[in-house]
């Protein structure tokens, strides 16, 4: 590793891990975060490197969003030794560039769903299928309401069968607790077929 | 916001980097933890104010992200400012868990879970 010259450890340190939470615009992920973080939410905003922009792609983003973009992220101290670290993916798709730094490293992700609009998701969903990144799919009531199974939400996502697809509320700490205790589960399980 | 508000927002971060807007070394990510090899130095030559911020923040260990939000600065900004300080030798960074697709780590796995499980 680069820099192993220098000190690169303190043993003090607690070792960490992230996991994703994605999803279309809007679809809740700040709330989730904020839901299960031991932390008010942090923040930080990245100016935004212009390469790789179509000059298009800033049109109708509010002036402020045209300069940054925000990544929110909240902590769970898991023991003395390992910290959990839970961010959104920023929503909108024009900021997808900071998805692959993102998502090195991660355990895995969560992609919230809106079931008023599910299509808002489909390329969060793509984008891990396609890098063979780990996810289940957490689909977020509006008001907690869920008026379809998680079945039916499964076949129109077409999501694979070992995905799994729980029906879940944003603002509700035990219901996230939930759906990140599924994609733990769903990895342990694969590790031990594997 | 007019554009030159806009402009400033923009680079007026990369001020504290005197114009530098990639970092010198790749130790850094969102979840590494930063630690201060000691916490309120004697002010040092070329130590900036960030640096010393970034130091008495980093008494105890604290991941990049986080510092980057209580600073308000972007990450790319701070960067930056940790390698200074880890070519300085003033601060040490532990890289975070190495997560492994074809080999996972159940024992990390099943700590996480419980972890999870206690909230």
């Amino acid at each position: 590793m680069a820099g192993s010259d220098l000190a690169t450890d303190a043993s003090s340190a607690p070792d960490t891990v992230k996991i994703l939470i994605a999803g279309g615009f809007g679809v809740g992920k700040t709330t989730m975060v904020g839901s299960v973080s031991e932390i008010v939410p942090l923040r930080t905003e990245e100016p935004l490197t212009m390469a790789g922009l179509g000059v298009d792609d800033l049109d109708g983003i509010e002036e402020k969003r045209a300069t940054t973009v925000a990544l929110d992220f909240g902590r769970i101290t898991i023991s003395r030794e390992l910290v959990l670290y839970l961010f959104g993916t920023p929503g909108q798709q024009r900021f997808w560039f900071m998805w692959n730094d993102l998502a090195l490293g991660a355990l895995g992700a969560v992609v919230l769903v809106d079931v008023r609009r599910p299509e808002s998701s489909f390329a969060a969903i793509d984008f891990f299928e396609r890098r063979g990144i780990p996810f289940v799919v957490g689909v977020n009531g509006f008001h907690g309401e869920h008026p379809y199974p998680p079945e039916d939400i499964r076949e129109a996502l077409a999501v694979p069968e070992h995905v799994r697809v729980l029906l879940c509320d944003a603002r509700d700490r035990e219901s996230c607790r939930d759906v990140l205790i599924a994609l733990i589960d769903q990895l342990i399980g694969s590790a031990v077929q594997a | 916001m007019d554009v030159g508000d806009a402009a400033g927002r923009l680079v007026r971060p990369f001020a504290l980097t005197g114009g530098r807007t990639r970092p010198s070394r790749a130790d850094f990510t969102l979840i590494s933890t930063v630690t201060a090899v000691d916490p309120q130095p004697v002010t040092a030559a070329r130590c900036q104010p960030e640096h010393s911020r970034i130091l008495r923040l980093c008494a105890e260990p604290l991941a990049v992200a986080e510092l980057a939000a209580r600073l308000d600065l972007p990450v790319s900004v701070v960067v930056i400012l940790l390698c200074d300080l880890l070519e300085a030798g003033r601060i040490t960074v532990r890289p975070p868990r190495l997560v492994s697709r074809t080999t996972p780590d159940l024992d990390l796995l099943q700590k996480v879970r419980d972890g999870l499980g206690r909230l």
